[in-house]
């Protein structure tokens, strides 16, 4: 049987100092990040060994962050009380979510990330010069050819063999885009100029020139290779999944965690039937990406034809079976019901009126804004206005977003974004490494995916290991933290 | 060919509601445009004003 399909998004957001004349984005990510965690107060704590001394100047007094930000050497790197990781990774913020059980709240921690940078954006006002502010954007590429990645992480069985995972997953990541994809005005292709393309489905498939590989950063691959499971070895792989656009839409977050959690479990369970494979993956990923009417046939290695909707129907026709045959546990059972209905709604209406779905997908809601708007001012697609557009779409401030102003559907309510901003989800190890964190910070030394580490006022420190990530839940060690009252007291309940 | 069949046979339930949208298609056709006629008049006000600087400016170093 499929292992419970553990799972979690990180994000890359794309950052710029307004009314600066230049800033050094590394800077200025930390600088947001500190602001942040400076509000927090004492929320804040080193990720493994390799930060022991958490550079406590940030708290103590954070207004000189204002004044020298560029002299700051070691990156910010921070655990926060919901579980999650927020740092500096290359020249962006990034905020990592918390394992969650299933897509529905791997969706509600991503959205919890978009708050804690809106209120790291509100921080760090008060440190910047008036007429500066720090804005940043949940999208994957500056339009100049310079991509940054938003990543999907899944728990896998060991034991499921790679080269299954690679074929049936590159199927899925390949045709998955006529739903994921955050929409891109022109093109990034390397050898194409920008406006060679009007308006492709995703901001990222342009970035991708091998089918397998361990890069992520060049020649990035459609099926990344990096085997850092972050849990026991021996019986689990994280499949880390960079292939994906970073979505402003829940229901498109929601559709890319949920099917392909479902994709992944139907390989587990051996039953995804004949491989749909492609004659050239990394061109039909292109193709799907840049064809706009959903109509181009890609070709199979077996030598028939199929567009990414009719393999997507496929698809769906075998995830149902499946799930009538090994039901939805793995996945959950009402958010397994939920994404197959919404998978196939989204595949009816791309079918029929993909423009009905102008609510619930973000390539069709920003086509539709900029083709209205370049029809009433008389535009050609290469206008600045429509990439200025393009850019404002991913736009996190309320008051300036454009996602945030084109009715897309709610999946998650701000009480529960809200809730999630500082709880942990309580079904996983990340319940353990946040409550852990909320009661006990000044005893932790690190934290890390698969590990807590404690001083507790003995000779040595004491690590705590968590290569379950299923295990540590709520339901498991929820009264033993809250009826704790020490970190010292906790471990000695732990071993009990 | 296989696949082609699969598309038609929809459940039930989404078939029945697409019966009953198909005779408003015009009429909510029109609601549709000026849905949009009015979010195109609301966004102007928050439109970037200089969109040729705001585009050059925003460059970003690759990250993953």
């Amino acid at each position: 049987m499929a292992i419970p399909k553990i799972c979690g998004i990180e994000t890359e957001y794309g950052i710029v100092v307004r009314g600066a004349a230049e800033s050094n984005p590394i800077s200025s990510s930390s600088l947001l990040i500190n602001a942040y965690l400076a509000v927090l107060e004492g929320e804040r704590v080193g990720w493994d060994f390799e930060d022991e001394s958490p550079g406590n100047d940030a708290r103590d007094d954070a207004r000189r962050l204002a004044i020298a930000p560029e002299i700051e050497t070691h990156l910010v790197n921070a655990v926060l009380t919901n579980g999650a990781r927020y740092y500096v990774d290359h020249a962006h913020p990034e905020f990592s979510a918390p394992e969650c059980l299933d897509a529905a709240e791997a969706l509600l921690y991503d959205r919890a990330g978009e708050e804690i940078l809106l209120r790291s954006m509100a921080a760090a006002k008060h440190l910047l010069p008036e007429e500066q502010e720090i804005v940043v954007y949940k999208n994957n590429s500056d339009g100049k050819g310079n991509s940054y990645g938003c990543h999907e992480n899944y728990l896998m069985d060991r034991a499921t063999p790679f080269a299954s995972i690679v074929t049936h997953a590159t199927t899925h990541f390949v045709t998955r885009q006529i739903f994921t994809g955050a929409g891109k005005v022109g093109s990034e292709m390397p050898g194409t100029r920008r406006h060679d393309l009007t308006f492709q489905l995703t901001q990222r498939a342009d970035f991708f020139e091998e089918e397998v590989g361990l890069e992520t950063t060049l020649k990035r691959p459609i099926i990344n290779t990096r085997d850092e499971p972050h849990a026991d070895a021996q019986k689990y792989r994280r499949l880390h999944v960079i292939a994906g656009d970073a979505n402003m839409s829940e229901v498109a977050t929601f559709l890319k965690l949920g099917t392909t959690s479902i994709v992944l479990a139907m390989v587990e369970d051996d039953a995804m039937g004949d491989p749909i494979s492609f004659a050239r993956p990394v061109p039909a990923m292109h193709q799907v990406s840049h064809d706009v009417s959903l109509s181009e046939s890609l070709l199979l290695s077996d030598g028939r034809s199929m567009t990414a909707l009719e393999i997507q129907w496929q698809l769906l026709e075998r995830a149902r079976a499946w799930a009538d045959r090994f039901g939805l546990e793995s996945v959950g059972e009402k958010v397994g019901e939920d994404v197959l209905a919404r998978w196939e709604d989204v595949l009816s209406g791309l079918e029929t009126d993909p423009l009905r779905l102008a609510d619930q997908l973000d390539w069709v809601a920003k086509y539709r804004l900029f083709d209205g708007y370049r029809e009433r001012h008389s535009l050609e697609w290469s206008d600045d206005r429509l990439a200025a557009m393009d850019l404002q779409y991913h736009d996190l401030r309320p008051g300036s977003s454009l996602a945030r102003r084109v009715g897309l559907e709610r999946l998650t309510t701000d009480d529960e974004v809200v809730h999630a901003v500082s709880e942990p989800p309580p079904d996983t190890r990340a319940y353990f490494r946040g409550r852990c964190l909320a009661r006990f910070a000044d005893e932790i030394v690190a934290a890390n995916w698969d590990s807590m580490v404690f001083d507790v006022g003995d000779t040595s420190l004491q690590r705590v290991p968590m290569l379950e990530p299923g295990r540590g839940t709520r339901s498991a060690v929820g009264p033993l933290i809250d009826a704790a009252t020490s970190a010292s007291d906790l471990l000695e309940r732990l071993r009990a | 060919m296989p696949e082609r069949e699969l598309k038609k046979k929809p459940a039930p339930q989404r078939r029945e509601e697409e019966v009953e949208e198909a005779p408003a298609t015009g009429e909510s056709g029109t609601k549709i445009k000026a849905e949009l006629d009015e979010l195109l008049d609301e966004i102007d006000d928050v439109l970037e004003t200089n969109a040729e600087d705001f585009v050059k400016s925003y460059i970003q170093k690759g990250g993953e």
